[in-house]
């Protein structure tokens, strides 16, 4: 999936996501709108794109990030954790326009792990006994705990702070949440950064996501990166 | 009726109790509503890693005026800061760490905790839908799993019930319930009455007898 003899580095979001189409399913890593991939939303917000399945814990928030894909009515099915302070997603699941699938977060991320590292299922007392289970496989091991498969995607967009030109990535802080999960469980994986730097340049020891799960990189520009909720010291 | 009638220890107070549980290099998580005022009342000498599942263990308190970083925030989505010994983490892990028991103490809002442990507090059927969250995945895993409520309902009824009548969060999860009344340990059918607040009687709880054990507590933990 990534372009013979140039590489995987791309000029910008647009050209890297060329060949994304209505219908995909696509993952935004990101909690809240931290660490969100700001200019591949941005990118996706502005192409003829509909019907998308989105995987993301939070379908943006406070009416950034991916709120711009609810507002442009592109996204069909939503597979998240929690809608809360998202009023947009809120409504347009209430009227039916958006179909909504809530996971809770721990069994979110380990599906999108499993499908990243080859696990075909595992069971998890998450949500035994719980809507959750409805209509799946519950199996009594310690406590009872419900067989749950893995989530796959089309693209994954991310964002890290730096990225080399092989596509090993370094996160900043908190901002790594669900993003090298996501890079793992899709075909394409998109990521723009901060700061592109040569090979080399992110010490070994130091990469938290080996390239091998990166397809494309590009220099990001123009972040926000806002804050959702500011809280000071008195 | 006035609360101040009422002998019952106060929100502060409720939390107070649950700190006390805490011990020396404990790692505990924080659920979002009346378990994040818990920081601000520790004892600064009450060494503790304080995890957030968003992917950090070892949460301080808050960032000087004009410091805070948009990439360091608690599950709350709040600005943070960090202490010494902190480390980030992917989301997979940070479950990994709930769920594989690694984690000594959650500590969670609750609507409804029955009498074999089960926990409701994230859907009322017909209002607003937020989403679980992390909810059902904190309540599986953390060595104790401690629920912090007012004790009644807006109705006026005890949200400690022989049965959850809302959608579970989960199931024989709960291994302690603090409230404005006291301390309550759900196990087998029963609410274990591990401590009351002063001047509070068995009656004021308003559970039915067939609910209660009252027997003597050692008042040590863990009960």
């Amino acid at each position: 999936m990534t372009r013979h003899g140039r590489g995987k580095v791309f000029a910008n979001a647009i050209d890297a996501l060329t060949d994304f189409e209505s219908g995909m399913t696509v993952m935004s890593g990101g909690f809240g709108l931290c660490g969100i991939p700001e200019n591949s939303i941005d990118a996706i917000a502005a192409m003829p794109v509909k019907d998308l399945t989105v995987i993301s814990n939070n379908i943006g928030n406070s009416g950034r990030g991916l709120v711009k894909l609810l507002r442009n009515r592109q996204i069909k099915n939503a597979v998240c954790s929690y809608v809360g302070g998202n009023p947009d997603l809120e409504q347009q699941m209430l009227a039916d326009e958006v179909h909504v699938t809530l996971v809770p977060q721990g069994t979110f991320s380990e599906r999108i792990r499993a499908a990243g590292l080859g696990i075909r299922a595992f069971y998890t007392p998450t949500g035994a006994g719980t809507m959750v289970a409805e209509g799946k496989e519950v199996r009594v091991f310690d406590k009872p705990c419900v067989l749950e498969l893995p989530l796959h995607a089309d693209f994954a967009i991310i964002k890290a702070q730096r990225g080399d030109v092989f596509g090993n990535l370094w996160f900043k802080e908190a901002a790594r949440n669900f993003s090298p999960l996501m890079a793992m469980a899709a075909k394409v994986t998109v990521v723009e950064v901060e700061e592109l730097v040569p090979m080399g340049e992110i010490p070994a020891e130091d990469v938290h996501l080996p390239g091998i799960f990166v397809q494309r990189i590009y220099q990001g520009k123009n972040y926000r990166n806002d804050i959702e909720i500011l809280k000071e010291a008195p | 009726m006035t609360t101040s009638a009422r002998a019952q220890w106060t929100r502060e107070e409720m939390l107070r109790e649950v700190i006390a549980l805490f011990h020396p290099g404990c790692s505990v998580n924080l659920g979002i509503g009346l378990p994040t005022m818990i920081p601000e009342l520790m004892p600064p000498d009450l060494d503790i890693f304080i995890q957030s599942e968003n992917g950090v263990l070892g949460v301080s308190g808050r960032p000087a005026k004009g410091e805070a970083s948009p990439t360091l925030i608690n599950a709350g989505k709040e600005t943070i800061t960090i202490r010494k010994g902190a480390s980030f983490f992917d989301s997979a892990l940070s479950f990994g760490m709930i769920r594989g028991g690694h984690i000594d103490f959650c500590v969670l809002g609750g609507m409804e905790v029955d009498s074999e442990g089960s926990l409701a507090n994230w859907i009322v059927p017909g209002q607003k839908i937020t989403g679980m969250g992390g909810a059902m995945d904190l309540v599986h895993g953390a060595k104790q799993v401690i629920v912090v409520m007012t004790h009644f309902n807006k109705s006026g009824d005890p949200k400690l019930r022989e049965k959850c009548a809302l959608p579970l969060t989960g199931m024989n999860c709960v291994d302690l319930v603090v409230t404005e009344l006291g301390i309550f340990a759900p196990r087998g059918g029963k609410f274990s009455v591990k401590k009351l607040a002063p001047g509070v009687s068995i009656d004021a709880l308003k559970l039915s007898a067939s609910l209660l054990r009252t027997e003597e507590s050692s008042g040590k933990f863990p009960y």
